[in-house]
């Protein structure tokens, strides 16, 4: 497996679809406050776009559109921006993910509590991302060196 | 008995899965399939949270934004089953892709999903 | 919500975990539990769990299903044998646990009470107040980004560990 389809068909129509997947994941991901939907799921539908390239083009493409190391900074990269949103209301003196503590001139309570959803919402969907595609890849990888 | 069925069925399919599911997890032979039972006990974990949000006659959680809109809290499901099922949904493939990489290493090195075969070869 | 399309669709779920696990090829089994997932997926649906439902339909009936034929494409394991040893032990559990099981049953409140002691804890406020206190109109985004976010994060991170013990478990195969 993961050596690409060897239908043109297959490959033509991956290619086409991928920004239009991408597309419906960030509108899934941020119009979370108002349908469902939101980091898990968008980062879910991401992931898929990713997978669906590891699927049909081949590992090959997959390393050079997400390399690993890569997907494994964003993970992280994904959990910081949870926990530095969540601690911006420390800095304003409220509690740990008191979005609506945090220290940001003209904005109201209510509106820094909406963007305060809609960042770890970010976070989220960048960890469930790469942490999808790095599981794939792996999972999907090895057996290419197995010897059995 | 019909509206014990209506009233406590859903748990009765929830427990049924969790039984399967528990069932294949010691019984069963093959660890692939050990795993697939491991995942049909989350889901029937998941149905009966879930199973506790569901109210007769009531509207999925969204509020609307329009003017004056009250949100009645009997007329909408329970919201917080959702969010916490929700999160563990996403962390149970994830965690289930950490165990498929421990069987794929397994089977690199003993070449095969069945317990027997693994004990047989690990002496 | 209606409870026959429910009944239908859980008998469902329960012959499609039966089936996936009867499965002699190891192949199909992961196929039919995707559409358990699908069927899962319609479950929460008609229970008015729509978020969850999103959810599963991709990871249920997609992720998860990908993962596994990966895993099984990459080794050559399809078929399982039935086990020979006797299981009349693991039946004797299992029938123990279920009977424990449906004894506590008994005291659930009845699927869909409004008045169940769950739906009059703190969801009330959710509902009534999500909206106008954290600006989100889907009280489930409300719930999981604000009210409850301590368990998103930890959840988070969980997923983050999961990601980095396949990497470390998984060697980087032969280019």
């Amino acid at each position: 497996m993961i050596a690409g389809h060897d239908s043109v068909i297959v490959q033509t129509v991956v290619r086409l679809l991928l920004p239009w997947i991408r597309i419906f994941a960030l509108y899934v991901l941020l119009h979370g406050h108002d349908s469902p939907g939101g980091g898990f799921q968008g980062g879910v539908i991401m992931a898929a776009s990713y997978i669906l390239i590891g699927l049909a083009l081949g590992r090959d493409e997959l390393d050079r559109s997400f390399p690993e190391e890569s997907a494994l900074r964003w993970a992280v990269a994904g959990a910081l921006v949870f926990l530095l949103a969540g601690m911006l209301g420390m800095a304003g003196g409220g509690g740990l993910l008191d979005y609506a503590a945090a220290p940001v001139p003209g904005i109201t309570r209510i509106d820094l509590r909406y963007y305060g959803v809609l960042v770890i919402e970010i976070g989220v969907f960048m960890t469930v991302t790469a942490a999808l595609t790095l599981i794939f890849a792996r999972l999907a990888k090895t057996a290419e060196g197995e010897a059995a | 008995m019909m509206a014990l069925a209506a009233g406590h069925g859903v748990y009765w399919a929830a427990i049924a899965l969790a039984l399967i599911g528990f069932y294949a997890m010691i019984a069963h032979g093959n660890l692939l399939k050990q795993l697939i039972g491991l995942n049909i006990l989350q889901t029937a974990v998941i149905l009966f949270f879930i199973a506790g949000s569901a109210k007769w006659g009531a509207v999925i959680p969204i509020a609307s934004r329009a003017a004056g809109a009250e949100m009645a809290a009997e007329r909408a499901m329970n919201p917080l089953p959702h969010a916490l099922m929700l999160t563990a949904i996403v962390v149970m493939v994830a965690t289930l892709g950490v165990a498929l990489a421990v069987l794929v290493r397994l089977y690199r090195r003993y070449g095969s999903f069945e317990e027997d075969a693994i004990l047989d070869r690990a002496e | 919500m209606s409870g026959l399309v429910l009944g239908i669709l859980l008998v469902l779920a329960v012959g499609l975990a039966v089936a996936a696990l009867r499965a002699r090829d190891l192949l199909s089994a992961a196929l039919i539990l995707g559409g358990y997932g699908l069927v899962l997926s319609l479950v929460w649906a008609a229970m008015g769990a729509v978020d969850v439902a999103f959810t599963e339909a991709m990871v249920g009936a997609g992720a998860f299903t990908v993962f596994l034929l990966a895993a099984l494409l990459r080794t050559s394991a399809t078929r399982t044998q039935p086990r020979p040893r006797a299981r009349r032990g693991a039946l004797v559990v299992t029938l123990l646990l279920g009977a424990a099981l449906l004894w506590g049953s008994r005291d659930l409140p009845a699927f869909g009470d409004p008045a169940s002691p769950a739906a009059r804890h703190v969801s009330p406020r959710y509902l009534e107040r999500g909206l106008a206190e954290t600006g989100a109109s889907n009280i489930v985004t409300a719930v999981l980004g604000d009210y409850r976010s301590y368990d998103t994060l930890i959840e988070t991170v969980v997923i983050l560990t999961a990601a980095l013990g396949c990497w470390l478990l998984m060697p980087r195969g032969r280019e």
